[in-house]
């Protein structure tokens, strides 16, 4: 990328049932801590569900001090939380129009279909209408962006989000992830029997499905001339659909194969410290994903999967999952894929559930969806790997 | 290259600015579309109403742009924008969820609770392995829309892009305006 201006982060945070700081999380799962808990008649569900949650007193507490007495639905109030401990770490002013919001979200609002509902007017449920509260409480003048591309959104929005930065329109990127649980999400993750009733083990070979989880996650992207080997650099991201099956992954992993080959480049495999993977625990991601990392050549390559601390937590996960990537290299660590015992994919995979030491600077984020759809996006510390 | 349009409302549908010719309204109405215009296609029927639209309104498209079709290809990227995301799906899987004594969520139903899912619908039949991507705003924006086009061509591998409006609230409400364009 010689000459060329680098997108690098700027600020980050995460709010997730193991803290409301990026370190607080990164800690806890180095300690390999889970919040995944048994929920037993929560939103009267029938069948019980493994999960983890927000205390959501906690984050009533942690946003108390943002409190503009506008009304915010939980959703709301944990983007918004997140949002404002990444711009008060970059000490950049919100209301330019030279900033821009990008949020990566599956369903919002959609609690507020529920007929019990009534607190909120109808039409936030609309993804525009929530990610405009947001915008509002910054006093922001620009249109958010809400990416809705499902398991693959918080790649998606980081990969627009470069994109927006390259174009030269903008010069912040505020990059929010976000989902929270509720019966309509879990209740049709069951119907799908995609739910492990025990905390999910990913590529074990007794993996039996997927936990769901809350979290919101921010990453500010910024534009530079010239990068500092410590600086985060968002190099190079693809996003590819399997032309297969809307609700399926392709069994050869077509579209993450091509997303993989596209976000590596020229770069060698040495380089790359850790493939983080969307490793969700399901039988058919787990597998399609190794095939998928063989075929681009990565075999060799160190892989791990962070739903066995949080679940799946949807549009939140590609950036959350990025921003404890991007820790672990900072703490020259590969983090332990928690709940895997015994290799479980026809196509071997180095993996390990202890964490392990590195010296490389670069990493791959993978993730694949409803809809076909995959992505990669290759990061790297001081520059192109 | 010559770009081309597809605009369809309940009751209007028209190609590069011509009216096509319909009897039905509505939902009926892209049934009947799909009957007189692709016929060979029978999953056309499990789709929920967005879905619908967007593969109906993609084939004519298609169809206008009049290029061999269904060969494997990675360069062509799909991009829906919307104001209603899956609304008429998350809607109606609610339904099935609402009554804990009439408690009956189908995953056939769940499947289209994401927007997304047209833009997969498109690339299974089209064969295209490139980008997809569906973006919610606010309202009908032409200038973002047009901003976040140009974008998609930064992909490396990007030379056209199947995009445009996509909005659905029911089955006598949506909105369909594709277009084609190619990289300058």
């Amino acid at each position: 990328m010689g000459g060329k201006r680098m997108i690098v982060r700027a600020a980050h945070n995460i709010i997730s049932p193991l803290g409301m700081t990026t370190a607080e999380n990164y800690a806890a799962v180095k300690e390999g801590r889970s919040m995944l808990k048994r929920y037993e008649g929560l939103w009267r569900l029938p069948e019980p569900f493994t999960a983890s949650l927000m205390d959501r007193e906690k984050v009533e507490e942690a946003f108390a001090p943002l409190a503009n007495g506008a009304k915010y639905t939980f959703f709301e109030k944990m983007i918004i939380l997140s949002a404002s401990r990444a711009i008060a770490e970059a000490k950049i002013d919100a209301a330019s129009d030279r900033v821009l919001f990008i949020l990566s979200t599956t369903k919002g609002n959609v609690f507020l279909l529920d007929k019990n509902e009534t607190g909120f007017p109808k039409e936030r449920v609309l993804l525009g209408y929530a990610a405009k509260q947001m915008t509002d409480f910054f006093h922001n003048p620009n249109t958010a962006i809400v990416v809705s591309n499902a398991c693959i959104s918080g790649v998606c929005a980081q990969i627009q989000a470069m994109r927006e930065l390259e174009s030269g329109r903008f010069d912040y990127v505020v990059t929010v992830g976000a989902d929270v649980q509720s019966a309509f999400i879990v209740s049709g993750f069951q119907s799908f029997k995609a739910l492990s009733v025990d905390p999910c083990r990913p590529f074990d070979a007794n993996r039996t499905g997927l936990n769901l989880g809350d979290a919101a996650a921010t990453i500010i992207y910024t534009r530079k001339d010239k990068v500092t080997e410590n600086d985060w650099v968002a190099c190079r991201g693809a996003i590819r659909n399997d032309a297969n099956h809307i609700s399926g992954p392709s069994r050869t992993g077509e579209g993450s194969y091509r997303a993989l080959k596209v976000a590596l480049g020229e770069v060698s495999p040495d380089k790359i410290a850790f493939i983080n993977t969307h490793g969700t625990a399901t039988l058919y991601n787990d597998e399609m994903e190794s095939f998928a990392i063989e075929r681009a050549g990565l075999s060799k390559v160190p892989v791990n999967g962070l739903k066995g601390y949080y679940g799946h937590t949807m549009g939140a996960a590609g950036i959350m999952e990025t921003i404890l990537s991007m820790q672990a290299i900072d703490d020259h660590n590969i983090l332990a894929t928690r709940g895997y015992e015994t290799m479980g994919v026809t196509h071997p995979l180095v993996l390990s559930n202890q964490n392990q030491p590195t010296e490389k600077r670069a990493f791959i984020k993978l993730l694949s969806g409803f809809g076909g759809c995959n992505a990669a996006l290759l990061f790297a510390k001081g520059g192109e790997a | 290259m010559t770009r081309h349009e597809v605009y369809i409302t309940p009751n209007e549908v028209r190609i590069d600015g011509k009216v096509l010719n319909h009897n039905e309204n509505g939902a009926a109405m892209l049934t009947e579309l799909y009957r007189a215009h692709v016929g060979d296609y029978p999953k056309f029927f499990k789709m929920d109403t967005l879905s619908k639209l967007g593969f109906v309104a993609s084939e004519l498209l298609l169809q206008a742009e009049g290029a061999e079709r269904f060969v494997p290809r990675e360069d062509r990227a799909v991009v829906f924008f919307n104001r209603s995301a899956s609304l008429q799906a998350d809607t109606a899987y609610q339904a099935t969820i609402q009554d804990p004594e009439n408690f009956f969520p189908s995953p056939a139903a769940f499947v289209y609770t994401l927007p997304n899912i047209v833009t997969g619908e498109i690339a299974i039949r089209n064969k295209y392995y490139g980008e997809t991507s569906f973006i919610v705003l606010p309202e009908n924006d032409s200038q973002i829309m047009a901003r976040e086009l140009q974008n998609a061509f930064l992909d490396p591998m990007t030379t056209s892009v199947l995009g445009g409006w996509l909005d659905c609230t029911d089955e006598n409400h949506f909105e369909a305006k594709l277009y084609l364009i190619y990289k300058s």
